[in-house]
């Protein structure tokens, strides 16, 4: 039932409950202008009520009550028993209707005009009609506590009525209720009808449970509602009372003082194990928790009062807006705090006609062309998950255009061109968060206005809730909300800054980071911001003491120095480190607010006591983030940006520390994964340890040979996998990931080294992934070796292989004999790079690749000017002669078995000076010094 | 934290015969100056004992204490008044508490004194000579025999500004 029409019952009841007390009191003292003044007021309050809730016959009614109590308190007309029993029946009529009204939600169909005419006969100072009615109801009060079996004896006229009224029912054999029942009732006399009503209340107020029994069957039938809503009507008064909400809040504060007392008191008997205080605190902390649970559970409503408006609403809409739409409501039971259930009704409500609005199709027709039902779905669902409540609200509809984000962002100046084109559509569907932000080509009554999810999100992120979207072009959008169950009492981590204690909410904690300058994440500074490697990724940071002003003076002043914690917090789609000196445990706190004159203090969202009574103050991650500044935010964003587009340049490395105290690195792309090994599980087998692995034996390949590395008991091992072949690199520790530009600056004379590159401003050796799989596997290549000397100027090689695997090895190898490479999955790609008009020096191809495979994308390129003068060297692990003839046949200009790493460059060299050499090249012959041919060259060494 | 509740000393000390034409002040004095609020608006004579302080907050908020599950904010009236020199740090200043708003704060001093009770026919509004921050926070003086009482204006003296 809609919550506002229980409101209204629920006023009503106590409303009418009051007017029977004053009225009889009225009658008492017909000259007291104060109780006469009271019972307008209230009868006009229903009316008034009525009126809003489109109740038509109950306000009809309460609207000539009004007019004759009008006249009695304008001293126009003079109080008599009469008209006081008349305005009785009417108040007695309402409570009919209204008792229907709480049964089935709807305003039962009847005709009230005899009882409206007499009022309005009365209003206009003409004596009542109908003596013998209302002498009989004028007794009703007085005998309202007799047996309703009485009353029917008692009251000839009622009873007479009653078993007419069942005679006809009978006749008819017609439940009342029906509408045909309703119409026959409409026909009925004013004065029957009236008589009728006033029965069906007398009824109502009946106090036994025998009542309806004791009245013929039928006529039971005839005022069930009134008979049933008496039942219920007590039901509701007995089962809720009103209480203000300033009594549950003040409950509240009591209660959540008493949880900080018990946690203090807690501390006090924690670490004395003899205490006599023990179990008499367990069972106060007991009832304390039992009791905060009650008082939460008084404040707690179900979500479902928050949606009640939707259906009209989303029926509404789908008419003006001429689509067709469903809207599901899953987990409506789901209760949460009152307070938070008004801030998120505005916000859903609002999400809801977005949906409708935007989410869906604009037409029935476009959904079907799109191969959907034509009737759009929205989904509203709600759910409990660790301590929060979910919502979400998810359309079938067509996604979020991320074309029209873009477009609309760069016109609005919220982001450049170059920030756009690197931003991934999910940074694009952020866009609409922000303010001024619609696509809605129109502004309609529903949305289009610009004020809307930046309001939603605002909304949301003042109950310490979070909003994340996600879209799917063609099948939808779903928002996903996530908000405290309550307020009052939040769960919130505790740090130190230069020993001050303050208090984060838990809900923006996303990790909790250990830096120091030789743990995996550290800090470092660009122009005096702090910043964190972490997982790859660049996340801004903000030291507490800093931004507190409360650095001690003899305080290191280089963060990166000292190991620091960082609680890396979330908001909204910000991620941002706070540096702190200490982190201690999460305790449940209850927000206060804050003094006015700290109010400014965007910061701080509120205060608390801890359980040891002290006062901290609670920051607001929203506040501190806002505190960091667009400009190092919106870098961050673009630096994400551009992560997530694969750039040719960019490649990850891993770093790592072996034999020695230097940092290694690898391409991150070969290793498959990063195992931490007991030394106990491996086995000394043939010369070389092994481990069990994946129900393989992986063969562990020490980094430095003469490392002891057995010895420690576990041990970090970078996994090395192609098809099911795996080779365990056992190195000291892991250090970071980090993403530079594969930019490998000379070739090391050093087994097992490619060459050092410069890595996040460092040189670091750059491993030869190669060599120590060959230490795993001999044949895992066929041979090792070393490139020649980098030639003078960088060539750019195509490299075209669909094994990432091979790519990622061949890259860096490349890279270090002095190659730019640029790798390709296929053929097809490759030839996307030729459209494009790119040039390379060589192009090495796989043979065996899905889709045009390298026989075919040899024959391509040689048969398009573009690319046919560029050495084609085929790759290929099948070494046939019957393929390299084939190959040649393609217009391959070399052939090398994959294996061959050496000689393949060696090939690519010479191929470029050849081609440099001569002009053209027609016959794709090989050239006599291409040792590359000869089958022993590409046989395992 | 000593506390003491102020009205019942309020109550115990004398009183003048005509209450309407008297007023009964806690008194404090900063330096040598003798200050008084009207008994009314206190709540609690304390010590103020584990200041909690509010990085960024103004300087005159000295930081946050907790009075029976309360959370109060201290303000330092020295710091308020425009006072230069420092307090004796061997000497704990007490704290006035008193409610504004709905919310209470705790005015530290130097020394809490008696209740008084001051008939109001001593009342003067201000000199014309008092100082102008001080005008400020005086709603008027009250003449004793030895020595001058400043009215204390409550809420014009926790009407601090964040300044940026």
């Amino acid at each position: 039932m809609d919550d506002l029409l229980q409101e209204f019952l629920t006023e009503a009841a106590e409303n009418l409950a009051i007017l029977d007390v004053e009225l009889v009191k009225f009658e008492q003292n017909p000259n007291d202008v104060e109780i006469l003044k009271n019972i307008f007021r209230l009868v006009h309050t229903i009316k008034g009520t009525c009126g809003f809730l489109g109740l038509g016959r109950l306000e009809a009614v309460a609207h000539a009550g009004e007019n004759v109590l009008g006249k009695f308190r304008d001293g126009e007309l003079t109080v008599t028993p009469n008209a006081v029993t008349l305005i009785l029946r009417c108040l007695d009529c309402i409570r009919s209707i209204l008792s229907t009204l709480e049964e089935t939600g709807q305003e039962p169909a009847g005709d009230d005009s005899g009882l409206i005419a007499e009022l309005n006969a009365l209003a206009a100072g003409e004596a009542p009609a109908a003596p013998a009615a209302p002498a009989a109801a004028y007794e009703e009060p007085h005998n309202d506590d007799q047996a309703p079996v009485l009353n029917e004896r008692g009251f000839p006229v009622a009873a007479e009525l009653l078993a007419e009224v069942a005679s006809a029912l009978a006749a008819q054999g017609i439940p009342p209720q029906d509408e045909a029942d309703d119409e026959r009732r409409a026909k009925e006399s004013a004065a029957e009808e009236a008589m009728l009503a006033m029965m069906a209340a007398e009824e109502q107020r009946a106090p036994t449970v025998a009542a309806p029994a004791s009245v013929p069957a039928p006529v039971q039938k005839a005022a069930p509602q009134a008979a049933a809503g008496e039942a219920k009507d007590s039901a509701v008064a007995a089962a809720s009372i009103r209480v203000g909400v300033d009594i549950l809040e003040n409950l509240m504060t009591l209660v959540s003082e008493l949880v900080l007392t018990r946690n203090q008191l807690l501390q006090m008997v924690r670490g004395r194990e003899d205490s006599e205080f023990k179990t008499p605190l367990q069972r106060l902390s007991l009832i304390t928790t039992e009791l905060q649970e009650g008082v939460m559970k008084s404040r707690m409503q179900p979500i479902g009062n928050a949606w009640s408006k939707l259906p009209r609403i989303v029926r509404d809409l789908s008419v003006e807006l001429g689509k067709k739409v469903d809207l599901v409501m899953q987990g409506a039971e789901t209760e949460l705090d009152r307070q938070l259930l008004e801030l998120i009704k505005d916000p859903l409500t609002h999400m809801v006609r977005n949906s409708v609005d935007h989410g869906l199709e604009a037409t029935a027709k476009d959904r079907v062309a799109a191969g959907k039902n034509d009737v759009g779905t929205i989904t509203l669902k709600a759910y409990h998950e660790g301590g929060h409540i979910i919502i979400s609200i998810a359309d079938d509809g067509r996604g979020l255009n991320a074309e029209k984000i873009r477009a609309k962002a760069l016109a609005n100046g919220l982001a450049t061109e170059t920030e756009l084109q690197t931003m991934s559509d999910h940074q694009l569907y952020q866009f609409i968060f922000r303010a001024g932000f619609s696509t809605a080509e129109k502004v309609t009554n529903v949305s289009g206005r610009g004020v809307g999810m930046d309001v939603v999100r605002s909304n949301i992120e003042k109950i310490g809730g979070t909003i994340e979207l996600r879209s799917n072009p063609g099948h939808g959008t779903i928002f996903t909300i996530k908000i405290p169950l309550t307020l009052a009492i939040v769960s919130a981590l505790v740090v130190e800054c230069a020993k001050q204690r303050f208090a984060i909410p838990q809900i923006n904690v996303l990790e909790l980071v250990r830096a120091s300058r030789n743990s995996e994440a550290r800090i470092e500074e660009i122009n005096h911001s702090p910043v964190l490697r972490l997982r790859n990724r660049l996340l801004p940071l903000v030291s507490l003491n800093r931004l507190m002003q409360i650095e001690e003076p003899d305080a290191a002043a280089d963060l990166a120095d000292d190991s620091r914690s960082i609680v890396i917090a979330q908001v909204g789609n910000t991620k941002f480190g706070m540096i702190v000196d200490r982190v201690f445990d999460t305790e449940e706190i209850v927000v206060k607010p804050v003094s006015h004159l700290l109010r400014s203090l965007s910061v701080y969202s509120g205060n608390t006591i801890l359980g040891d009574g002290n006062v901290i103050m609670i920051l607001d991650p929203h506040g501190i983030a806002d505190s960091l500044g667009n400009a190092q935010l919106e870098e961050t964003q673009a630096a994400e940006a551009a992560k997530t587009q694969t750039s040719e340049s960019t490649a990850s490395f891993l770093l790592f520390r072996a034999g020695g105290q230097e940092v290694k690195a690898i391409p991150l792309g070969l290793v498959t994964r990063i195992e931490r090994i007991p030394a106990a599980n491996a086995e000394y087998t043939q010369g070389r340890y092994v481990v069990q692995y994946r129900d393989h034996l992986m063969p562990l390949v020490p980094f430095n040979e003469t490392q002891d590395w057995h010895q420690n008991e576990t041990h970090s091992v970078l996994v090395f996998t192609e098809k099911d072949r795996s080779v365990g690199l056992v190195v000291d520790a892991i250090v970071d990931i980090v993403e530079d530009r594969m930019d490998i600056a000379l070739t090391a004379n050093q087994p097992g080294l490619l060459g050092s590159a410069v890595i996040a401003g460092k040189a670091i050796d750059v491993i030869d992934a190669g060599h120590f799989l060959t230490l795993g596997f001999h044949d895992w290549f066929g041979g090792v070796g070393h490139a020649d000397a980098a030639p003078s100027d960088r060539r750019e090689a195509l490299l075209v292989d669909d094994s990432l695997f091979f790519r990622n090895l061949m890259t860096p190898y490349l890279t270090a004999a002095g190659w730019k490479v640029t790798t390709c999955k296929d053929a097809e790609e490759a030839l996307k790079l030729r459209e494009a008009g790119r040039k390379f020096s060589v192009i090495v191809s796989d043979l065996e690749m899905p889709g045009l495979g390298g026989m075919g994308f040899a024959r391509d390129v040689k048969a398009d000017p573009r690319w046919r003068e560029t050495p084609f060297v085929a790759l290929s692990a099948l070494a046939t002669q019957g393929i390299v003839e084939k190959s040649y046949d393609a217009g391959c200009d070399h052939y090398v078995a994959k294996s061959n790493r050496e000689e393949l460059l060696r090939t690519m060299n010479q191929a470029v000076s050849n081609a440099a050499s001569m002009e053209v090249r027609n016959s794709p012959t090989p050239g006599p010094q291409d040792a590359a041919l000869q089958p022993g060259a590409w046989r395992a060494a | 934290m000593i506390t003491a509740d102020a009205s019942s000393r309020a109550q115990a000390a004398k009183r003048l015969p005509m209450e309407d034409e008297s007023t009964d002040y806690v008194t404090f004095r900063m330096g040598s100056q003798m200050f008084g609020v009207p008994v009314q608006r206190v709540q609690d004579i304390l010590v103020p004992d584990r200041i909690a302080p509010v990085p960024l907050a103004p300087t005159e908020v000295r930081g946050l204490i907790n009075l029976r599950g309360r959370i109060v904010t201290v303000i330092d009236v020295r710091i308020r008044l425009g006072l230069k020199d420092q307090r004796d740090p061997a000497s704990r200043a007490m704290g006035v508490t008193v409610e504004s708003g709905h919310e209470l704060y705790t005015l530290l001093v130097d020394h809490v004194g008696d209740v008084i009770t001051l008939a109001n026919d001593s009342f003067e509004s201000n000199p014309a000579t008092i100082d102008g921050l001080w005008k400020d926070f005086s709603k008027g003086v009250h003449r004793l025999a030895d020595q001058l009482m400043v009215v204390l204006d409550i809420d014009r003296l926790l009407d601090i500004r964040v300044r940026n």
